[in-house]
């Protein structure tokens, strides 16, 4: 792994008394697809909503291309280049597609090194999803749970972000939109995007990812290459099979 | 009433309409993104007259009118980003009665502050140069500047539609309006966006209340009569919707036209007044409107907000110890009359305080273990209050009967009101509440026939042996142990606890058979009714009985008694009433700027203890404990 883009060290956060994530480590280098894996509960969500700075009671440190984001407000970080799709999506459901796209809209933007990053117009993103290109001014609560989702990345992929925490993008949508979607990450990390991912469902985390954390009870209870997880049953019986 | 006659009221209703709508809109934008209720709107209405004025009269002339109008705007506009960048932005993650009682004490500060500035006199502007003559409209005199007014509020809602419609400033804001957070998420600095919104919000109130100033005096009561009309215009128009706002503007306005128009009809048998029913009206076309669609004309339901303070702790029996200082307090209080010789005004201040008790107990009821934030709990001590005075001066009743129908005529009240209060919740029913409370207010202040109008009923004065202080004391610490008694039997009830699992989780509690509305309506008017006993003790302690200590002040008190003592337990407005009721009368007394006075201890206790005061406690000690 070249650059190191994420890091995450010891970090813990709490919902009112209730402790929810324990000294968590890792990292995400430039252009990798790293899956954080692990049962409802595990503390999947908590973890990008704490690195995106949604949830207060917390302790550790984040650091984003050598930047400590712990203490930023989520606007700061995502003007970092942070961008953050939400497991519920979160789509502004009284405006139009094209709309919820200017919301998350950027300036361009580039890497630490300077070469510039992928830039998303919504032209380009109605290649990425044709789906959303036929329906521009469809309303967000008029769209299917997996057009919702396309939408959910587009409009963070507006924001032109260097990496995008994508959490639970397969969940609750049909088989052929989560073949799409694993078709997109590929195609996002062929532009140089780095992701951190969170997924439950094994057959599409490995059609993606190259690293992967497993998590259970807010801990990292295994870490290694997507291809080793795959061939170690006996951890996906402990943490990842229902 | 002629048709030509109707039509005319029917326009000058328009003009009305959109001083409503400029009130109306900035509310709802404002709780739209922020959601606050900002309960100063009002103010910033009643300081747009008042600047508008002074710009008008001291540099006179089409500039100072016309250009003053505008620059009045601004700097309401200005005053509002103020507000929210030096207060409301270090509470938004406060509980919402913190939030509303923030910007209610901005109304107290707001209003000394005119006292202060402009004095006490009703300011009429001069007419707008340009507009100074009128048109004729079939056979009427219409002046031109209505006719200018009927016409721009449709014009700004026109402006506001498109902006909201096509500018990224209005998207954000409608994304806003729906999930600040993950427009936050997206990159876009929050706190920009909500110091905007308010400051546009504002500077609407301010334009509304400056467009006023050719047409009506500035009048330090404007604030809260325009709250409470610019919240019944919410209610109806639909939260967040502005041309439902609009909407209801026109409907509320007309209406009241329509009563005023229609004068003094004589039916043969009895002669009625339609002009004085104007607020009664207001309050019909609410009613009907929240039957048929809860959430207003063009409102949408509102998803279930999602709770940011901790859950409560149950409420637990007194220890015996507690028990035992309750009966040594009980018994110093008894000991009290025999200070009376020497103190007799111990007695009196005595008296004031167990009504505070039961005032604060009473309101306690429903807003700790009921959830339900009544902003208007002195409609229930006015209409007890009024009550006993009007049985006294119309049918001469004795005091005992008298005492006794006041808890009776506001359970009534209480019952009405609560019908309607209890579909709603969160802010929505303080707003409702609030709404109630004015009408109340105002109904005894325009029925001056019956009421007594703005000099109230006098000469409420107890008969022998009560008209002794000590004996009067007796008899109100009597029935304030057995009001307090009374609720707290309630709570340990079944009922109590039904009443609480339907505030902690509606679904479940009906889920397992519970009613919620209805018990949340009984418990409503538990409360209106016992906060009754205090109205009408309150009514012969006093001798008399005016609109003024029935009015909004009386309510944000009680709001104020609960918080100071915590909502967590039920000693809480006890000891919080009393200790308000001693403060009112040792430092309130000293200043005539005790609204100022007031506001500004409410703002201190605010920012100092944003989750409450005893939250802050439990805060406190939860950091010792070990976590963030």
């Amino acid at each position: 792994m070249s650059d190191t883009m994420l890091s995450v060290e010891n970090l813990s956060a709490w919902y009112g008394a209730a402790r929810i994530l324990y000294d968590l480590n890792f990292n995400v280098g430039r252009g990798e697809v790293v899956a954080l894996m692990g049962r409802n509960g595990a503390g999947k969500s908590t973890t990008m909503k704490t690195i995106m700075g949604l949830i207060a009671e917390r302790q550790g440190a984040v650091k984003f291309n050598g930047h400590d984001i712990s203490r930023l407000k989520p606007f700061e970080i995502a003007r970092l280049g942070l961008g953050f799709t939400p497991e519920d999506r979160r789509i502004f459901v009284d405006l139009t597609v094209t709309e919820n796209l200017d919301i998350g809209r950027q300036a361009p933007r580039s890497f630490p090194d300077g070469t510039p990053a992928p830039s998303w117009t919504p032209e380009k993103l109605f290649k990425l999803f044709p789906n959303l290109g036929e329906m521009p001014d469809r309303l967000g609560n008029r769209m299917s749970g997996g057009e919702q989702q396309m939408l959910t990345v587009a409009r963070t992929l507006m924001g032109n972000p260097l990496l995008v925490l994508l959490d639970e993008p397969s969940e609750g949508v049909a088989p052929l939109i989560v073949e799409q979607m694993a078709n997109t990450i590929i195609e996002l990390k062929k532009e140089g995007l780095s992701i951190l991912l969170s997924e439950q469902n094994i057959h599409f985390a490995r059609l993606v990812s190259d690293r992967v954390y497993v998590l259970e009870k807010g801990q990292i209870h295994w870490q290694g290459s997507m291809m080793d997880l795959a061939g170690n049953l006996e951890v996906q019986r402990a943490y990842l099979t229902v | 009433m002629t048709f030509s006659a109707f039509l005319f009221q029917a326009l000058n209703g328009l003009s009305t309409a959109s001083g409503l709508f400029f009130i109306a809109v900035g509310l709802s934008l404002i709780f739209g993104v922020t959601r606050i209720i900002n309960i100063a709107h009002g103010s910033l209405y009643m300081l747009g007259t008042y600047i508008a004025y002074s710009f008008a009269t001291k540099i006179g002339g089409v500039f100072g009118f016309w250009g003053g109008i505008v620059a009045t705007a601004l700097i309401v506009g200005v005053i509002g980003a103020l507000i929210e960048i030096l207060l409301l932005r270090r509470i938004y993650r406060a509980p919402e009665l913190f939030q509303l009682l923030a910007t209610f004490a901005l109304v107290l500060v707001f209003n000394d502050m005119a006292l202060w500035i402009w004095g006490p006199e009703d300011l009429l502007g001069p007419r707008a140069p340009g507009l100074r003559g009128s048109i004729e409209v079939l056979g009427r005199r219409l002046p031109e500047y209505d006719l200018f007014l009927a016409l721009i509020g449709p014009a700004v809602l026109l402006i506001l539609h498109f902006a909201l419609a096509k500018t990224r400033f209005g998207r954000l804001i409608r994304a806003a309006t729906q999930d600040r957070e993950m427009v936050g998420a997206l990159g876009v600095n929050q706190a920009i966006l909500f110091t905007s919104v308010f400051a546009l919000g504002a500077a609407l109130a301010g334009l509304g209340g400056a467009l006023q100033v050719a047409r009506e005096p500035a009048n330090l009561a404007t604030d809260l009569v325009a709250i409470g009309d610019a919240f019944v215009v919410v209610v109806v128009g639909g939260m967040g919707s502005i041309s439902g706002a609009y909407l209801a503007a026109v409907i509320i306005a007309e209406v009241k036209a329509l009563c005023i128009g229609i004068g003094v009809v004589d039916f043969g048998f009895i002669t009625v007044n339609f002009s004085k029913f104007t607020l009664v009206a207001e309050f019909l076309v609410m009613a009907a409107v929240l039957i048929a669609r809860p959430y207003g004309l063009l409102g949408k339901p509102q998803g279930a907000v999602r709770s940011i303070a901790e859950p409560e702790e149950p409420i637990r029996p007194a220890t015996p110890m507690l028990k035992m200082l309750a009966v040594i307090v009980l018994a110093g209080l008894m000991g009290l009359p025999l200070l009376a010789q020497t103190q007799p005004y111990l007695l009196i201040l005595g008296i004031d305080v167990l009504i505070a008790v039961i005032f604060a107990t009473s309101l306690h009821f429903i807003m700790g273990p009921g959830g339900m934030h009544s902003f208007g709990h002195a409609a229930y001590f006015g209409l007890g209050a009024y009550g006993a005075a009007l049985l006294v001066k119309w049918l001469a009743v004795p005091m005992g009967i008298a005492i006794a129908a006041a808890p009776l005529v506001a359970l009534a009240g209480a019952l009405l009101f609560g019908w309607f209060a209890v579909r709603l919740s969160g802010v929505y029913l303080a707003m409702l509440t609030l709404a109630f409370a004015q009408i109340v207010w105002a109904a005894v202040f325009q029925w001056e026939g019956f009421t007594g109008g703005s000099n109230g009923v006098i000469g409420v004065w107890p008969p022998p042996p009560f008209d002794k202080a000590w004996v009067y004391f007796v008899l109100t610490l009597l029935l304030t142990v057995i009001a307090v008694l009374l609720l707290r039997r309630f709570l340990f009830a079944p009922f109590g606890y039904a009443m609480r699992a339907g505030r902690d989780s509606p679904l479940r509690a009906e889920a397992i058979g519970i009613d919620v509305k209805r018990v949340h309506w009984l418990a409503f008017a538990i409360a209106g009714g016992i906060c009754g006993i205090g109205g009408g003790l309150f009514a012969f302690a006093k001798g008399s009985i005016s609109p003024e200590t029935i009015s909004v002040g009386r309510s944000i008190d009680g709001l104020v008694m609960v918080l100071l003592g915590g909502i967590q337990t039920l000693t809480g407005p006890i000891v919080g009433g009393s200790l308000y009721a001693i403060l009112q009368d040792t430092v309130m007394r000293q200043t005539e700027y005790w609204r100022a006075l007031l506001g500004i201890i409410i703002l201190v206790l605010v920012l100092a203890f944003p989750q409450g005061i005893v939250g802050a406690f439990a805060a406190l000690w939860r950091k010792r404990g070990g976590g963030p």
